[in-house]
C-alpha cells in the first residue's frame, strides 16, 4: 500500500459505516491499536547529518530496515538517536521513499553506490518510480556490460571442458581467442575480396579479339576464372559447412540472415554446374550470377561499423517507410498532372502516365536527366512546383535517420529496441505483483487465522503477542476493513488459483437440498488449506464423503430460507471451546497436517441467533448464519 | 479545343500557386496569434485551496487539535493542492480494495461527503464527514447512512438507488469471491434489505423507517460503534 494513501485508512474505516445497515452478518472485532502513543519525532544520523522525521513516517515499510525493528540495532542510548554510518547524500532520497512512497534514483549517483545503499537499507530497487526507473535501469544496464568487458579482456584462458564443437563456435564468432582464429578470419575475408573483384573484373573488356569486336576478360580467360571462382566457392562452401556444424542452434543458425547471404552467395555456382550448356535456361543462368554480388555482405561479418549501418535502416523502418509512402503519394500526383498538362502538346514524351512517373521522380530528386522536358506553360509549373516540393518530401525525414544512426552508433548498442519492450513488460508485471501484493496479504493472513478476534477465548497470549507482531497496525487495520466487506457481502476474498478451482467444480457438482430436518452432518477441519488438505483425506463414515472431496458452491445465505439451500457447505466448526484454542495456537496454520482435525457436529436449521459470542470467533461467526463452508478434502 | 485544354490548365496552375502562398502566408501569421490563447488558459488550472484555521474547525468538529494536525498531514501529502477532485478520490479508495473495482461506490461516497456539492472535496468537507463517521452520536451516523444510499437525495430510498448502492458494494469484492458471486446476488439482498426495513410496505423507505429499525437491531447497533477508536 502507497505511503500516502495510508494515511487515508482511517477515512475508509469510517467510510466503512456506510456497509453496516446492509450488512446482515456482524462485523469482526476492530484490531486493538496497540499502545498508541503519540506521533513521536525520531532522529536519525547519518554520518553526521541529522534527519528528522515521525516515528509514523518510517513505520510504513515495515520490511525495510528503518521501518522494522533492525533500527533498534543502530540507536545510540545517550545521544538518543539512531546512528547510521552511511552516505547522507544517497540517504535523503531514502528518507523521501518513506515520506512520499516514491523512491527516485537521483542521476548524479553512482550507480553501484545507490545500490549499496539500497541494499543496506533493505529497500528493492524495483519500486523506482517510473520517472526515474529508466534512467535506473539504463546505467544499471551500462555498468553491467562494462563490468562483462573487463572480464572478458581479462581472461584469457577459455573455461576448461569446452567440447570441439564449442571451441569451434567460439572462434567463429570472436577472431581474437585463438590464434587460429584470426587466420581464419582473415583468410575468408580475403578469399571474400579476391572473389568480389574477380567478378568485376571478368565484366571489363580487355583486348580485342581478331574479330574486331570487343571481348570482356571472362570470356577471354574462360579458364582462369573458373578456376578462380570454383576456389573462392569451395573456401565459401567449407566454412558454411563448419559454421552449420559448430553452431549450437543449427535451426537458429541457419535462419539467421547471414547464414542466408552465405548460402545465396554459393549457391550460383553449384546451379551453374548442373545446368551446363543447357541453352533454353542458359538466360537465367547468367541472371543468376547477379547473386554472386552478395558475397560483398560477407564482409559485415568482419566490419562492426556495416552491421551498425543496417540495423539503422532496421531500426528507421518507419521512417523510410514514410519517406517512401509519401514519395509515392506525390509521384503519382504529380505524373497525372503532368500528363494531362502535356497531353495537348505535339510529340511530347509523356505518353503515358506511367511513363510520366520516370519523369516525376527526376525531378523530385533533383537529378534532371533532361531526356523528357515539359514544353508547355502549365506543364512547366506543375513541374517547378513538383521539383520543390520534392525538395521538402525527402529533407523531411532524412535528419531522422541521421540522428538514429549517430545514436546508435555511439551507444554501440544492437539489442537496444528489444531491451526497452523487456522493460516495458517487466513494469507491467511489476506493477501487477505489487498490487496482487497487498490482496495476496490479506488472504494470507486470514488463512493463518491471524484474526484474533475474541481476545477472552485466546488466552495463550504469547502466541497471540507474537502473532500480532508479524503484522504491522497499519495492516491489521486494512485486513480489518476487508473482512468487513466479506461480512457485509457474506462472500470471502479468495485467490485466483482457488476461483478457478472451485468455478470449474461448480459445474461438476450441484449439490442436492438438504432437507431441514438433517441436524447433523461430519466435517472436517482444515478451512483454510484447500489445496493441502485435498490431499488428506480423513475418512468419513456417512454418505457426505463425496461432498468433502470438492468445495462446492454456495447459494447466498439467506438467514431464513434454508429450504432454499441447493447446495450446503460444511463449516468445519467445533463447539468446543478448547479444541478451537488448539488450533488457533498453531500459528501459520497452513501445516494442515496437524492430527488435530476436529470433527464438526452442525446443526443447519439454527436460527439467526445473535449471541454475544456468535462474533466471537472467525469460524464461529459464519455457521450462526447457516453458512458453512465445507473444507476440501 | 485543344487551346481551351490549355488555358483551362493553365488559370488551374495560377489559382494553385496563389493558394500555396495564401496558405504560407497564413502558417506563419496566423499560428502567433493562436499562441496567446492556449498559455492564458495555462494559467488558471493550478488551484490551491487553504483550509480554515485550527480553531474554527476544531469548533465545528468533534476532534481534538491534535487529531486535527495529523489528518491534515496525511491529507495535505496525498493532495498538495488542498482539494480532492473526484478522480483522486476514486484512486485513494482503489488502494484499498485491490482485487475489486470500488470506482462506484466511491463515487457515492464523494457525493456523501461533498455535502456544498461542488466537485471537489475541501479538507473541511472531509474532516466534518469524518467528525460525523467516528464521533457522531448514532442517530447522526445513521443520518449519514441514510444520505449515502438516497442517491438523489429525495429523502427516500428506492429498490433501484439500494440497487445500485449493493451493486456498488458487491463490485468491490471483485471476481475471485468463494462463494462464486451470482448475477441476482445483490438484487435479493435487496429484497432482504426491503423486508427487514420498509415497515409499510410502499416500496420506499423514508429516514423514520430506517431509523427506526436500525435502533432495533443489535448488530447494527454494535457495528456502529466498531470504528470509534479508528484515530
Amino acid at each position: 500500500m502507497a505511503a500516502g494513501v495510508a494515511a487515508w485508512l482511517p477515512f475508509a474505516r469510517a467510510a466503512a459505516i456506510g456497509w453496516m445497515p446492509v450488512a446482515n452478518l456482524p462485523m469482526p472485532v476492530a484490531p486493538a491499536g496497540k499502545n498508541k502513543r503519540q506521533d513521536e519525532m525520531i532522529i536519525l544520523n547519518v554520518s553526521g547529518r541529522r534527519f528528522e522525521t515521525w516515528r509514523n513516517t518510517l513505520d510504513r515499510y515495515p520490511d525495510t530496515l528503518l521501518g522494522s525493528s533492525e533500527k533498534e540495532f543502530f540507536y545510540n542510548e545517550e545521544t538518543k538517536e539512531y546512528f547510521f554510518d552511511r552516505d547522507p547524500d544517497v540517504f535523503r532520497s531514502v528518507l523521501n521513499f518513506y515520506r512520499t512512497g516514491k523512491l527516485h534514483y537521483p542521476r548524479y549517483e553512482c550507480i553501484s553506490s545507490y545500490d549499496e545503499e539500497l541494499a543496506f537499507f533493505g529497500i528493492i530497487s524495483e519500486i523506482i518510480g517510473d520517472c526515474c526507473y529508466e534512467e535506473y535501469k539504463d546505467r544499471k544496464r551500462e555498468n553491467a556490460e562494462r563490468l562483462m568487458d573487463d572480464q572478458e579482456d581479462n581472461k584469457d584462458a577459455k573455461p576448461p571442458n569446452m567440447t570441439c564443437r564449442e571451441t569451434m563456435w567460439r572462434a567463429f564468432e570472436n577472431p581474437h581467442t585463438s590464434t587460429m582464429a584470426l587466420v581464419f578470419y582473415y583468410v575468408t575475408g580475403f578469399f571474400i575480396a579476391v572473389s568480389v573483384i574477380t567478378n568485376v573484373v571478368e565484366t571489363v573488356p580487355c583486348g580485342t579479339s581478331p574479330n574486331q569486336k570487343e571481348v570482356p576478360c571472362g570470356e577471354r580467360y574462360t579458364v582462369a576464372f573458373f578456376c578462380m571462382d570454383t576456389a573462392c566457392v569451395m573456401i565459401f562452401t567449407v566454412e558454411y559447412l563448419m559454421r552449420l556444424f559448430a553452431a549450437p542452434s543449427r535451426y537458429r543458425f541457419m535462419r539467421s540472415v547471414m547464414s542466408i547471404i552465405d548460402v545465396v552467395a554459393i549457391l550460383p555456382y553449384y546451379i551453374g554446374l548442373v545446368m551446363t550448356d543447357n541453352e533454353d535456361v542458359s538466360g537465367a543462368f547468367v541472371t543468376l550470377r547477379v547473386f554472386r554480388v552478395f558475397r560483398i555482405f560477407k564482409f559485415s561479418r568482419h566490419s562492426q561499423g556495416l552491421r551498425i549501418l543496417g540495423y539503422t535502416l532496421k531500426s528507421c523502418a518507419s521512417e523510410l517507410g514514410f519517406l517512401l509512402f509519401s514519395l509515392t503519394m506525390a509521384i503519382i500526383i504529380f505524373a497525372t498532372v503532368m500528363f494531362y498538362a502535356e497531353k495537348g502538346s505535339s510529340s511530347s514524351k509523356f505518353t503515358s502516365i506511367p511513363a510520366s512517373f520516370w519523369y516525376t521522380i527526376v525531378t523530385m530528386t533533383t537529378l534532371g536527366y533532361g531526356d523528357m522536358v515539359p514544353k508547355t506553360i502549365a506543364g512547366k509549373i506543375f513541374g517547378s512546383i513538383c521539383s520543390l516540393s520534392g525538395v521538402l518530401v525527402i529533407a523531411l525525414p532524412v535528419p531522422v535517420i541521421v540522428s538514429n544512426f549517430s545514436r546508435i552508433y555511439h551507444q554501440n548498442q544492437r539489442a537496444d529496441k528489444r531491451r526497452a519492450q523487456k522493460m516495458q513488460k517487466a513494469r507491467l508485471a511489476r506493477i501487477r505483483i505489487s498490487k496482487q501484493g497487498t490482496s495476496n496479504a490479506f488472504l494470507h493472513s486470514k488463512r493463518n487465522g491471524l484474526f484474533s478476534e475474541a481476545p477472552e477465548f485466546t488466552s495463550s497470549t504469547e502466541e497471540d503477542q507474537r502473532l500480532n507482531k508479524s503484522t504491522s497496525l497499519l495492516e491489521s487495520q486494512h485486513h480489518h476493513l476487508l473482512h468487513c466487506l466479506e461480512k457485509t457481502t457474506n462472500h470471502e476474498f479468495v485467490d485466483q488459483q482457488y476461483y478457478q478451482q472451485s468455478y470449474l467444480e461448480a459445474g461438476l457438482q450441484n449439490y442436492p437440498s438438504r432437507s431441514p430436518s438433517l441436524s447433523s452432518r461430519d466435517g472436517v477441519s482444515g478451512t483454510c488449506c484447500t489445496r493441502r488438505s485435498k490431499k488428506q483425506h480423513a475418512p468419513l463414515q456417512n454418505a457426505s464423503g463425496p461432498a468433502h472431496m470438492q468445495p462446492l458452491t454456495q447459494v447466498h445465505a439467506h438467514p431464513r430460507g434454508l429450504q432454499e439451500l441447493s447446495t450446503i457447505h460444511i463449516q468445519p466448526l467445533s463447539t468446543s471451546r478448547s479444541s478451537l484454542n488448539m488450533r488457533v495456537d498453531e500459528p501459520a496454520s497452513l501445516n494442515c497436517q496437524s492430527s488435530q482435525i476436529t470433527t464438526a457436529i452442525i446443526s443447519i436449521p439454527t436460527p439467526p441467533v445473535t449471541t454475544s459470542d456468535g462474533d466471537a470467533h472467525l469460524r464461529a461467526g459464519p455457521a450462526h448464519q447457516n453458512v458453512v463452508k465445507v473444507s476440501a478434502l | 479545343m485543344l487551346t481551351m485544354n490549355l488555358e483551362g490548365l493553365e488559370m488551374i496552375a495560377v489559382l494553385m500557386l496563389v493558394v500555396l502562398f495564401v496558405k504560407a502566408l497564413g502558417w506563419f501569421g496566423l499560428l502567433e496569434a493562436g499562441y496567446d490563447s492556449v498559455e492564458d488558459e495555462l494559467e488558471l488550472s493550478t488551484v490551491r485551496h487553504r483550509p480554515e484555521g485550527l480553531e474554527q474547525l476544531e469548533a465545528r468538529t468533534r476532534f481534538s487539535r491534535k487529531e486535527l494536525q495529523i489528518l491534515y498531514r496525511g491529507f495535505k501529502n496525498e493532495c498538495p493542492s488542498g482539494i480532492v477532485n473526484e478522480e483522486t478520490f476514486k484512486d485513494i479508495y482503489a488502494q484499498f480494495f485491490p482485487q475489486g473495482e470500488s470506482s462506484t461506490y466511491a463515487h457515492f461516497l464523494f457525493n456523501a461527503f461533498d455535502t456544498d456539492h461542488n466537485g471537489s472535496l475541501s479538507f473541511e468537507d472531509f474532516v466534518m464527514g469524518l467528525s460525523i463517521l467516528l464521533r457522531g452520536t448514532i442517530q447522526e451516523k445513521l443520518n449519514w447512512a441514510f444520505n449515502l444510499y438516497d442517491i438523489n437525495k429525495d429523502g427516500y430510498i428506492t429498490k433501484e438507488e439500494m440497487l445500485d448502492i449493493m451493486k456498488a458494494i458487491y463490485d468491490m469484492m471483485g471476481k475471485c469471491t468463494y462463494p462464486i458471486l451470482k448475477e441476482d446476488t445483490p438484487r435479493q439482498h435487496v429484497e432482504v434489505f426491503f423486508q427487514k426495513m420498509d415497515k409499510n410496505k410502499d416500496g420506499v423507505v423514508t429516514i423514520d423507517e430506517f431509523i427506526d429499525c436500525c435502533q432495533n437491531d443489535e448488530n447494527i447497533m454494535r457495528s456502529m460503534h466498531l470504528f470509534e477508536n479508528v484515530l
